[in-house]
């Protein structure tokens, strides 16, 4: 592998960690929506 | 990154959203707006991961066939296993995600669609039958159920109607495809219609599936969920449908031949399209009105 394949390679690895890190984020940010719907109210609703 | 959301047809995953949309849309029971956000992403990811699976399992095919062979694997942009790792993870994700979040009839149904279209279509039918698209074309048509169910909870005589719709569509969409791409399938060994049975034959069956498919698409008039405007449009675009496939049954030589199957293909999309688009729109409009 020469010096423009490695850079190639690595460019491309890094899009496709930040595509894991993005989808990975909009997966938590989803299922904190969801819970907040399902919930309601009752997300405050708890003994302390 | 472009390769990865080419592997999921986006194309293809735009119709499929569109028409769960409807199904959401036409259901008795509203969804929470967010929840709904949610059960159209996990529908859009889950028909973008069964596309990313028939790319990996047809990588030998499209490479072979002009069409496709420009896609992620045969130009060597993805390896099949990262497509095949993609195409998993994204069905497990998004089924799950649905069946959590939304509702475990919606979840099920998505997941009878991937596996529908990757197992039975895909891993089976596709080099195997001449009846290919015709059975194969269930796993397109289960989108709207899957959107009414996510709203419902439940699957119902309208969202089979629609089921109904797309799926009478599907053979003559693909084969005014297979008209004029007839040579790719052939060099591919893909048993489409022309190939096996022959240009003319397809041509039939064109407008046969055509006929059964217009008097369909006043189904959702007849029974109450479709108004007049919906029952006027489907028997105005069902005429012109008619019309393209009879076109494509009289030209049969030359460049004429292939314009008359390319308009019946461009607008067989239109006429899904329009079709969906007012029923959502008539069912905006008297959610409006009430």
């Amino acid at each position: 592998m020469d010096d423009r394949d490695q850079n190639e390679w690595q460019r491309r690895r890094k899009m496709r960690s930040i595509g894991i890190a993005v989808a990975l984020g909009a997966l938590v940010v989803i299922f904190y929506i969801a819970t907040i719907v399902h919930l309601g109210s009752n997300v405050m609703n708890r003994p302390l | 990154m472009g390769d990865f959301l080419a592997l999921m047809k986006p194309r293809v995953m735009s119709l499929v959203v569109f028409t769960a949309f409807t199904g959401m849309v036409l259901a008795p029971s509203t969804l929470h707006p967010a929840l709904a956000a949610i059960a159209l992403l996990c529908i859009a990811v889950g028909a973008g991961a069964s596309g990313a699976l028939n790319m990996w399992y047809d990588a030998d095919i499209d490479a072979l066939m002009q069409r496709t062979a420009s896609r992620p694997i045969p130009r060597g942009r993805v390896s099949p296993e990262e497509a095949l790792t993609f195409g998993v993870v994204l069905s497990l994700g998004s089924v799950f995600t649905l069946g959590v979040l939304v509702n475990w009839v919606a979840g099920t149904l998505l997941a009878l669609t991937i596996a529908f279209y990757v197992f039975i279509y895909t891993m089976w039918l596709k080099r195997s039958t001449v009846q290919n698209i015709v059975i194969g074309g269930a796993a397109g048509a289960f989108p709207p159920m899957v959107g009414w169910a996510a709203a419902a909870g439940s699957v119902s005589i309208e969202s089979i109607v629609l089921f109904l719709i797309i799926f009478m569509w599907t053979p003559p969409h693909f084969w005014a495809l297979a008209l004029y791409r007839t040579r790719d399938y052939e060099r591919a060994g893909v048993p489409m219609l022309p190939v096996v049975a022959g240009q003319d034959e397809t041509r039939k069956q064109i407008v046969i599936y055509s006929a059964l498919l217009v008097p369909i698409a006043f189904l959702p008039a007849l029974l109450g969920f479709g108004g007049v405007v919906y029952l006027l449009m489907s028997m105005c675009l069902g005429g012109v449908f008619l019309a393209h496939a009879l076109r494509v049954y009289r030209e049969r030589e030359g460049r004429e031949a292939d314009k008359a199957a390319k308009g019946l293909f461009g607008f067989s999309i239109l006429y899904l399209f329009a079709l969906f688009a007012t029923l959502c729109i008539e069912r905006g409009v008297a959610l409006w009105a009430a």
